[in-house]
């Protein structure tokens, strides 16, 4: 059946509620309004406002607010309406949430989800554009996922949701709308499991969320010049797949490692460093990277187009790392 | 509630009285322990704030819920903790409350409804929301508690979360203890109203100010909050004026207040004025120094205890992060 992302995450949300009782949902719009795209609309009609809470702004006090719920038991699914958002409460997520369970010695858990659109390319300039995922993987004690396709959203949602740790789940806001098809009835995909968008033998391209697609996009252009690209899509940063990692590797030996966030610090810098660290004999090359620019994400589109990769940027990387 | 507690009588002021001794000899022992470098870290004393905690707690049922706060050694043993295993916390052993991964500010008991302490200056007023919005969720008559102090109100997430629990009508109850420093800042620099708990007007639900050294006035002022809050009606704001003996830390020699301050702290002691209503009540001498002895024998077993246990296995640093996946989770 074909859907958009959306309304995969959306099912999974659903899914989820109608399956255990002690899911509910909060953030700001998610309820009369639905969220502003649309995401839980006519959640608030079947499940009532005790489970589909409009939180006021006030992303400090409703996201401590449900690692405080977490704590007792319930399993919130927070939604920050971006993930830029995070500035105003950090402290619950990175101090509380994270923390908790190894600072009580295991005596709590903190079931927790936190979703957030990210992402460029709506021109909605610097403080609701950026692609934070570097940041929560920076801290120990959180997950962090960050599907590309719709099938993948919904199975990794309901993974999340179902988890007994503080998960950020990130969506990204230009996928929302891509309709594809997903697998019929109820399904779940494991947290930590990446998967070969496109299997090849000459490059691995890993990267995650919208960028497979530009990397997919990237891999035909390639093609036709006897490049034979394979797309890891990580799916999951933390816990990372490491095998899948090394057996890609081990298969291609050379790597590009593609991401939309900031390159400085980047999860790309992490991975790119396990890679060397660990499998420098299995490397043709040093490992490249295509990431965002160390840049504010611009207003201007002909700006905000020049920051962050298109797939002619990875084309051009993949090259670059492969002396072509 | 404790037997007798309506009139709070010789019953419950034996029980008030030795949960403020537990407080009071257990931070002694942690300063004394600290101040000959047995304690790693850092500790923040509750010292002359015993009523407080007590007051409050006593006004609780097993089944209610606190969060504390940095300074929180008294909360958690008001709550019901124990002191072998927080003062085994405090030395970093196995055998404390959290393993050795907390400290001094991290003591939680589950099972006596303590979600923990908190390095965090108003870190768990939030959280403390979430548990009182669990027990509404859940449909449980138990109320949560969330302790901090006057400097605590100052930070935003107080607002956000006292709008939110007074909207929704959480069961909890914010109690303020306000010893009027932040570290070294005198909350009338920082602050430009008399009281803290005045502010309850501004979320249009009860708030009152009350002598946070008198045990019984805290225990009647958060009753009346959490009878409010248990029935439905939402959240109160108690303040209890406290004096805290020490400095911001143990060892801070706290220069930043006058000297009026402590005396005046102490002219006002918690213990010595619960002992005092209690002879009046006609309880003996020697029982109340039998009390005494009973607590200095329990604090000297928790410290050997503490002392004596072994220290975590370094192999096991990574152990409690993650519920499940946890190597994988921590070493990539």
């Amino acid at each position: 059946m074909k859907t958009s992302i959306s309304k995969a995450i959306g099912q999974a949300l659903h899914e989820e509620m109608v399956r255990d009782e002690n899911v509910f949902i909060l953030g700001e719009d998610m309820g009369v309004m639905g969220n502003v795209f649309g995401i839980t609309r006519g959640f608030r009609d079947e499940f009532g406002a005790k489970r589909v809470i409009d939180t006021p702004i006030s992303e400090s006090g409703f996201t401590g607010i449900a690692v405080g719920a977490a704590m007792r038991g319930l399993r919130p699914v927070v939604e920050w309406m971006y993930d830029d958002f995070i500035t105003v409460c950090l402290d619950p997520v990175m101090n509380q949430a994270a923390k908790l369970r190894y600072m009580t010695g295991g005596q709590i858990t903190i079931p927790v989800v936190f979703r957030a659109p990210i992402g460029a390319g709506r021109r909605n300039a610097g403080q609701h554009s950026q692609c934070l995922e570097a940041l929560f993987t920076h801290i120990p004690g959180l997950k962090v996922v960050c599907p590309s396709t719709a099938a993948d959203a919904k199975g990794l949602l309901k993974a999340a949701i179902r988890d007994d740790d503080p998960v950020v789940f990130l969506e990204h806001k230009l996928l929302y709308a891509k309709q594809e098809e997903i697998p019929d009835g109820e399904y779940i995909i494991p947290l930590g499991k990446a998967d070969v968008k496109r299997p090849g033998k000459d490059v691995t391209i890993i990267t995650w969320s919208r960028q497979v697609y530009f990397a997919l996009e990237a891999a035909q252009t390639l093609a036709a010049e006897g490049i034979d690209a394979e797309v890891l899509d990580l799916r999951t940063l933390v816990p990372l797949d490491w095998d899948a990692v090394r057996e890609s590797v081990c298969k291609t030996h050379n790597v590009v490692i593609v991401e939309e966030g900031v390159k400085r610090g980047g999860v790309g810098a992490e991975l790119s460093a396990q890679i060397t660290e660990d499998l420098f004999d299995e490397l043709d090359a040093p490992v490249g990277r295509v990431a965002g620019m160390n840049v504010v994400s611009p207003f201007s589109p002909v700006l905000e187009d020049a920051e962050f990769p298109h797939p002619e940027d990875i084309v051009a990387g993949v090259k670059k790392t492969l002396g072509r | 509630m404790k037997k007798g507690a309506e009139k709070c009588d010789a019953q419950w002021y034996l029980e008030a009285y030795t949960r403020m001794v537990r407080i009071r000899d257990f931070e002694t022992k942690a300063a004394d322990c600290f101040t000959k470098s047995e304690l790693a870290g850092n500790i923040h004393l509750y010292m002359g704030e015993e009523a407080s905690g007590v007051g409050t707690c006593l006004a609780l049922k097993d089944t209610d819920y606190i969060t504390s706060t940095h300074r929180g050694h008294g909360h958690c043993i008001a709550k019901g903790a124990k002191t072998d295993k927080m003062m085994a916390e405090l030395f970093g052993k196995e055998t404390g409350y959290c393993k050795g991964r907390g400290g001094s500010m991290h003591i939680v008991d589950v099972q006596k409804g303590i979600l923990g302490a908190n390095g965090i200056v108003a870190g768990g007023i939030a959280l403390a929301a979430g548990s009182a919005m669990a027990s509404q969720y859940k449909g449980e008559d138990s109320v949560t508690v969330a302790f901090f102090g006057d400097a605590a109100s100052n930070q935003g997430v107080f607002h956000e979360t006292v709008n939110m629990a007074a909207t929704w009508k959480l069961p909890i109850v914010f109690l303020i203890e306000n010893n009027q420093y932040g570290v070294s800042t005198e909350i009338h620099r920082v602050t430009n109203t008399d009281t803290m708990a005045v502010r309850a007007q501004a979320y249009n639900i009860p708030g009152v100010t009350v002598d946070g050294t008198d045990v019984e006035v805290v225990y009647h002022a958060v009753s009346e909050a959490v009878a409010r809050a248990r029935k439905g009606d939402g959240p109160s704001i108690v303040e209890t004026m406290v004096y805290r003996y020490q400095g911001h830390y143990c060892g801070d020699p706290a220069v930043y207040r006058p000297k009026e301050y402590l005396a005046e702290g102490k002219s006002k002691d918690p213990i010595d004025k619960a002992k005092k209503k209690m002879l009046k009540m006609g309880i003996k001498e020697s029982e109340i120094d039998a009390i005494d002895a009973k607590i200095a024998q329990e604090i000297e077993g928790a410290y050997q205890f503490a002392k004596n246990s072994p220290d975590p296995d370094p192999a096991a640093v990574i152990d409690y992060m993650y519920s499940s996946d946890n190597e994988r989770s921590v070493l990539r």
